[in-house]
């Protein structure tokens, strides 16, 4: 437990992300099998302890300490792991040999809740505030430490001199402690082997194209272009006996939509874009809200609301991976495979016919305006299906950003690079006389207009908290948004979807900005 | 706090030593600090008072004692033929080789400070925490370590704490820590070789110490060392969450006051029949006290900020 705790430490308090890939790096070089599998599942919550929750630790903590000195100490902490381990109190226990990882866990698991409690305790006892915090961590899962599963797989590749790719195509389908994957990435064994109907394939990605700079260098006939429909993107896994929908983090989704489960038949694996409606008539993105998070939908809303699946790829036929094929290849076999599998729930994303790129300009701006599709998709017909979002293959092009102009209000601090910058920034609209926040961005600036934006900051604060400054409220932000949303998120009632700093309006005077009234009016 | 006539004074820290008193009552040490930070004329007039020297004012014995905060820095003890009260000032119980030595002083009345005051304050030993810095200084020393700690006290002990642990090169001092440094070595405190970073390059820092204030450490004055690993010595340094928000990657849990035990033992040991609480979180104390069948009472004063 001692080593898996300082590894926490480290990783929490290492801002920079190499340094973190780094720590983990060594943390698996150092550390035997079957710990070094059980600290990266449980890093990257793959590995969660059953039955203990928070109120586990309550009980636990009655019997140790002043209760009432307890909510005190909670009340002002704020993190229920962090107290419990500041507060227990030190006890000068002999320590006897160091407990492991995996030793613990099994324990844990393994007994009942009385004797988990027992075992706890007396580990509680042995360890320092950090293992203790390590401890409760553990078994009550979330750790927050700003480690991505994808970092962790970064660190194993390094660590294996390993490519990226051949470690996401088989992360999903492994299974900790992952001593296979171990043994591969130390040259003891072959890669694992995993049957495609077990696991869930990570998505490729596309990068928003930069029409000034992208077109010039992309040759039109080198591409295919279809809509960027506005459902969620999903996998489907399907063989003689499973089948299932993924969501694109790979979490199953297939109760949600029996719908689909119940209409699809066939030995592959799809790559698609999840919709609502009738014919394949895509309904707007609100309707299929309220089909999402549904475990087990009514018949009245599937019949209401039914759902069908618009593909764009296929990665597996028949047990045979063809992510390695040209997509232009992908795609003649993915409407083959429909002919022999049809299905009401399924159709394909059609390929569009354009001459160059002014020709597909056209298109988007009639598709987006005409029909308020969310955009194109720019694919390299020769491109493989990698995982991820690798350079240059795939391209989305949305419809044009929408703009509003605000007042800054707060802003903090940023990390890493940014630490001596203020860099993250909420602003506002008017509401009659006040000005309400309706949203945060931390991007769409320059250097050159960070370094401006912090001292206009430094200059004009009026109120500070923590490590958030309250600026007057002076300087206008031409905000660039995807889309407007209602939202209980921030005061004006409004969230804009992915908000950047257009321009900063240094010549603007806050009453030339948008009022929440005119906004509310333009948008619903 | 105001200024006033008369003004007795436990320690040189800025929200205890303000300018402006006709007549100061404090240390040598104390008088000299302030003297140092706002210039021979802060007071109207200083009178020093040395450790264990009662001084007879209006019928009160008033004798200080050592309170193991900073250099200087004192417990009062204020008796009458009846009754000894004490106030604490800031203190701390715990070993510090850069002070005088906290002393136990029995009274029957008790003004503690209570900075941390929640059991979740439970401070580990120093010398372990310096470790932290030469440990990751075993593993990178292309790094420049820049360690945050207030100007008075905490960066002397932390020098002091590097040169016990047996670190023995040159640190570097933002320019706000010089004087007091100085002034620490001219009283016998050995802190090893010093010098101003001044206007270096960022690579003349490499594989450096460098001690600055918590302000400087959010201030632009910090870009001038290309990726710097940021230290903070501090006793809010224990809470994790609140290490990570001021963006700090090795957290030293280093502090000037008594945690929660120094405070319960020193309320216990001391005999007292009741207690006064101020200067931080009083109601965990307050209520400790009541429950241990000790008076006890919460006194606000003015003028507190943290640490």
């Amino acid at each position: 437990m001692k080593t898996f705790s300082s590894l926490l430490e480290k990783l929490l308090f290492t801002p920079s992300r190499n340094r973190k890939k780094s720590a983990l790096k060594e943390y698996i070089a150092n550390t035997p099998d079957p710990d070094r599998g059980y600290a990266l599942a449980a890093i990257t919550g793959d590995f969660k302890v059953k039955n203990i929750t928070a109120s586990f630790y309550h009980e636990l903590i009655k019997d140790q300490v002043d209760y009432e000195l307890f909510k005190m100490s909670y009340d002002y902490v704020g993190d229920l792991a962090e107290t419990i381990s500041l507060i227990w109190p030190i006890k000068s226990v002999k320590i006897q040999e160091e407990l492991s990882l995996h030793a613990f866990i099994n324990l844990i698991n393994g007994n009942s809740k009385s004797e988990q409690k027992k075992i706890i305790l007396d580990l509680m006892n042995k360890s320092n505030a950090n293992e203790r915090w390590s401890i409760i961590k553990l078994t009550t899962g979330g750790f927050r430490i700003g480690v991505s599963a994808k970092l962790v797989k970064l660190a194993l590749a390094e660590y294996g001199n390993k490519n990226i790719e051949d470690i996401e195509r088989i992360w999903h389908g492994l299974s900790y402690p992952y001593l296979n994957l171990f043994e591969w990435l130390e040259n003891k064994s072959f890669k694992p082997k995993i049957k495609f109907s077990d696991m869930f394939h990570p998505m490729m990605l596309a990068h928003p194209i930069n029409e000034e700079k992208d077109f010039n260098k992309l040759k039109p006939s080198d591409f295919f272009a279809e809509l960027k429909w506005d459902g969620i993107r999903v996998q489907l896994v399907l063989d003689n006996k499973n089948k299932k929908v993924y969501s694109r983090t790979g979490d199953e989704i297939s109760q949600s939509f029996p719908d689909i489960i119940s209409n699809i038949n066939g030995n592959a694996v799809l790559d698609g874009e999840l919709l609502v409606g009738r014919k394949f008539e895509a309904l707007p993105f609100n309707f299929l809200q309220k089909r999402l998070n549904r475990k087990k939908p009514s018949k009245k809303i599937i019949n209401e609301i039914p759902a069908f699946v618009k593909l764009y790829d296929i990665l597996f036929e028949n047990g045979n991976d063809l992510r390695d094929l040209p997509l232009s290849k992908r795609r003649y076999i993915l409407s083959n495979w429909l002919k022999l599998n049809p299905s009401e729930c399924l159709d394909i994303s059609k390929i569009i016919d354009f001459k160059d790129w002014n020709d597909l300009k056209q298109i988007k701006i009639e598709s987006t305006e005409k029909f308020n599709q969310e955009g194109l998709m720019i694919k390299s017909k020769n491109s493989v299906y990698l995982s991820g979002r690798p350079r240059g293959l795939w391209f989305k092009w949305k419809k044009n950003p929408l703009f509003l102009d605000t007042i800054l209000m707060y802003a903090q601090r940023g990390h890493g690079k940014r630490s001596s910058y203020y860099s993250d920034f909420t602003f506002g609209v008017f509401n009659d006389n006040a000005i309400v926040p309706i949203g945060k961005a931390y991007f769409g600036f320059t250097n050159e207009e960070l370094k401006k934006l912090d001292n206009w900051v430094r200059k004009n604060t009026i109120n500070r908290f923590g490590p958030v400054r309250e600026v007057k409220k002076e300087l206008v932000l031409e905000i660039a948004f995807d889309s407007i949303n209602v939202s209980k998120r921030h005061k004006s009632g409004l969230a804009l979807r992915f908000p950047r700093i257009h321009r900063i309006r240094w010549d603007k005077s806050t009453n030339e900005t948008d009022y929440l009234k005119d906004i509310k009016k333009a948008f619903f | 706090m105001m200024a006033v006539e008369n003004a007795i004074i436990t320690h040189g820290h800025a929200d205890h030593a303000r300018i402006g008193h006709q007549n100061v009552l404090a240390t040598q040490n104390t008088i000299d600090i302030m003297k140092i930070r706002y210039g021979d004329k802060c007071a109207g007039s200083f009178q020093s008072i040395e450790y264990h020297k009662p001084l007879k004012i209006n019928n009160l014995n008033f004798t200080f004692f050592p309170a193991g905060h900073i250099l200087g820095s004192a417990q009062i003890l204020i008796e009458t033929k009846k009754s000894r009260l004490l106030i604490t000032g800031d203190y701390k119980t715990s070993p510090d080789s850069s002070c005088q030595s906290y002393e136990l002083v029995e009274c029957d009345q008790l003004i503690t400070e209570a900075t941390f005051g929640l059991p979740v304050f439970q401070h580990p030993k120093p010398e372990n925490e310096i470790k932290k810095i030469l440990k990751a200084f075993e593993k990178n020393d292309t790094k420049t370590y820049i360690i945050g700690a207030y100007a008075l006290g905490k960066s002397q002990r932390v020098i002091k704490l590097l040169r016990d642990a047996g670190y023995d090169e040159t640190i570097y001092l933002h320019g706000s820590q010089l004087k007091i440094c100085d002034y620490y070595i001219s009283q016998g405190i050995n802190l090893g070789n010093l010098e101003p970073v001044s206007y270096k390059k960022s690579e003349d820092f490499e594989g450096k110490i460098v001690i600055a204030p918590p302000s400087a450490l959010k201030d632009k004055w910090s870009r001038r060392f290309s990726d710097p690993v940021i230290c903070y010595a501090s006793g809010w340094m224990s809470i994790k969450q609140r290490a990570k928000q001021s963006l700090v990657e090795i957290p030293l849990i280093i502090s000037d006051h008594c945690d929660w035990n120094e405070l319960i033992t020193t309320i216990k040991s001391c005999k007292t029949k009741s207690v006064w609480v101020t200067h931080g979180r009083e109601d965990a104390l307050v209520h400790w006290c009541n429950s241990n069948n000790i008076n006890a009472e919460p006194l606000y004063m003015q003028g507190r900020e943290e640490e």
